[in-house]
C-alpha cells in the first residue's frame, strides 16, 4: 500500500507492507535512518519521533496510521537557522558539548525526547528530566552527561549560555 | 493483509461487522508489538485513529463518558486528574511518555491483561464498558467485561467505544510495585477509595479484576480481606507470596492516605 506522509516538512510516499511500522518505513523505504531500530516494542526509545508534534515510538505506530500526518525525525532538527544551513539544533549541540554521546545509538531518540521536553517545560527540574527521558535507554553514559546536556540546552534556550 | 481506516464510528462498526476477524488498532502499543514480533498475522487491521467519536471525554447527565481512544497522557495531564485521581495516578505509571502519548484505555480493556494499570481504578469507580456494533450499543460492568486472562465478553463484531462512570469523588489512590518508576509491568498494583464504603481492586494478582468492599468501620481488617481476595501466581516478575504480602502492606498505606484525606 502507498502511504503518503509529511516528514520534516516535505511530502513523501512510501510503498509499505500493511503491517509495517512507521519506523521501518522511515528507515528502509524513505531516506531517514536517523531513528534507530532496537527493541521494536517501545521499551528503548531509540526510535522516538514526533507524530503531529507528539512524542511517540515510531516502532509502535503502524506506517498506515501516519498516512496524511506529519512526522519530525532527528534529521529534521538541524538547520536552517541563524547559525547556518548545516548548524546543529541547540539540543544536538548541547549533547556534543557535554560529551553526552558514547556509542551514539540512543542519541537520536534522546535528542528528540529532549526537544519535546523543552518545548513543554523551558527550565525543567531534574525530576522532570528524569520522567521525560524515562522511556529512552542509554547503556553507555550512565545518564549524568545526558542530564548535563539537557540542563545546558535549557539554559542556552533561556539565554543564559551553555 | 488489509488496513481499513474508517473516518466515522458508523463506518468503523460496519467494517467490523464485515470483517470480524480484523484487529482493531488505536495506540498500537500492544498490537504493534505483536506484529513486529510476528506473534499474530490478522487478515486485516482496523485503524481507529481517524474515528473522532472515540476521542476525548465528556460529561453526560452526571456521568462521564471516556472515549476508548482516550490516552493515558490526556488522563494524566488534564481536568480528569482532579475528577479521577486514582486513574490519573495509574496512567502516570504506564510505560514512558512515548507510550502514554499513544496508549489508550480502550486498548487496556481490549488487551485485558491482569496487569492492565487502568483496570483497578476503573473498577473501584464502578465503570461500565460500552460495546458497539451494527446490532446496537450495550454496556457491561467492567467486572463482567473481563472474563479471564486476556479474555473479554466483546463479541467479534463489536468495538469498545467508551467507558462510563459516575465519579465517586471519594478520596482515592493508586499504587504499583515494580523495579523502577517507568517502563514497568506491575508486579502488583492496587487502587483504593474511601468514600461511604471502602473499595479496592488490584492488578497482577488475579486472572480478572476483583472488587473488594467493606464498611468504613471495618478498616482494621480491610488489608487482610484484600490480600485474601487475591489469587496471585508465581511468575518471572514475582512470587505469589510476595504479591499477597505486598497487597496487605499497600492496602494499609492506601487507607492511611485516603482515610486521612
Amino acid at each position: 500500500m502507498i502511504v503518503r506522509l509529511r516528514v520534516n516538512g516535505e511530502e513523501h510516499e512510501a510503498d509499505c507492507w500493511e503491517g509495517e511500522s512507521l519506523l521501518f518505513a522511515l528507515r528502509e523505504k524513505l531516506p531517514f535512518p536517523g531513528s534507530k531500530n532496537a527493541c521494536e516494542q517501545g521499551e528503548c526509545g531509540s526510535c522516538s519521533v514526533l507524530l503531529d508534534g507528539t512524542l511517540v515510538c515510531a516502532c509502535l505506530v503502524l506506517a498506515a496510521q501516519a498516512d496524511g500526518h506529519e512526522v519530525t525525525t532527528v534529521e529534521g532538527l538541524a538547520g536552517p537557522g541563524e547559525a547556518g544551513a548545516d548548524a546543529l539544533h541547540p539540543v544536538q549541540q548541547a549533547f556534543v558539548d557535554a560529551g553526552a554521546v558514547q556509542c551514539g545509538f540512543c542519541t537520536p531518540g534522546l535528542v528528540v525526547a529532549t526537544v519535546d521536553l523543552l518545548a513543554r517545560s523551558s527550565s525543567p527540574s531534574d525530576d522532570e528530566i528524569r520522567e521525560a527521558l524515562s522511556g529512552n535507554l542509554c547503556r553507555c553514559t550512565g545518564y549524568a552527561k545526558i542530564f548535563d546536556a539537557v540542563r545546558a540546552a535549557a539554559a542556552a534556550a533561556a539565554g543564559g549560555g551553555g | 493483509m488489509d488496513v481499513l481506516t474508517p473516518r466515522s464510528l458508523d463506518e468503523a462498526i460496519a467494517l467490523k461487522a464485515e470483517q470480524p476477524e480484523a484487529w482493531p488498532i488505536q495506540g498500537g502499543t500492544d498490537v504493534m508489538v505483536a506484529l513486529n514480533f510476528d506473534h499474530g498475522r490478522p487478515p486485516a487491521l482496523l485503524n481507529l485513529n481517524e474515528v473522532p467519536e472515540l476521542r476525548g471525554w465528556s460529561r453526560e447527565n452526571g456521568s462521564l463518558r471516556l472515549g476508548s481512544g482516550l490516552t493515558y497522557m490526556e488522563i494524566e495531564c488534564g481536568e480528569l486528574r482532579e475528577i479521577l485521581p486514582a486513574l490519573a495516578e495509574a496512567s502516570r505509571t504506564v510505560g514512558s511518555p512515548q507510550i502514554r502519548n499513544r496508549g489508550t484505555i480502550g486498548g487496556n480493556l481490549g488487551t485485558a491483561s491482569p496487569a492492565g494499570d487502568a483496570l483497578p481504578p476503573l473498577l473501584v469507580e464502578a465503570a461500565e464498558v460500552e460495546c458497539t456494533s451494527v446490532r446496537g450499543v450495550r454496556r457491561l460492568a467492567l467486572g463482567e467485561f473481563v472474563t479471564g486472562v486476556k479474555r473479554t465478553a466483546l463479541a467479534p463484531d463489536e468495538l469498545i467505544t467508551a467507558v462510563w462512570l459516575v465519579p465517586s469523588r471519594a478520596p482515592q489512590t493508586f499504587m504499583k510495585i515494580g523495579p523502577r518508576n517507568a517502563m514497568v509491568i506491575a508486579v502488583v498494583s492496587l487502587a483504593v477509595s474511601a468514600g461511604d464504603e471502602l473499595r479496592a481492586s488490584f492488578g497482577s494478582a488475579a486472572p480478572r479484576p476483583v472488587l473488594v468492599t467493606a464498611a468504613r468501620d471495618d478498616a482494621s481488617t480491610f488489608a487482610e480481606r484484600v490480600a485474601e481476595a487475591a489469587a496471585p501466581i508465581d511468575d518471572v516478575r514475582g512470587t505469589a507470596a510476595y504479591r499477597r504480602h505486598a497487597l496487605r502492606v499497600l492496602t494499609e498505606r492506601a487507607l492511611e492516605r485516603t482515610l486521612a484525606a
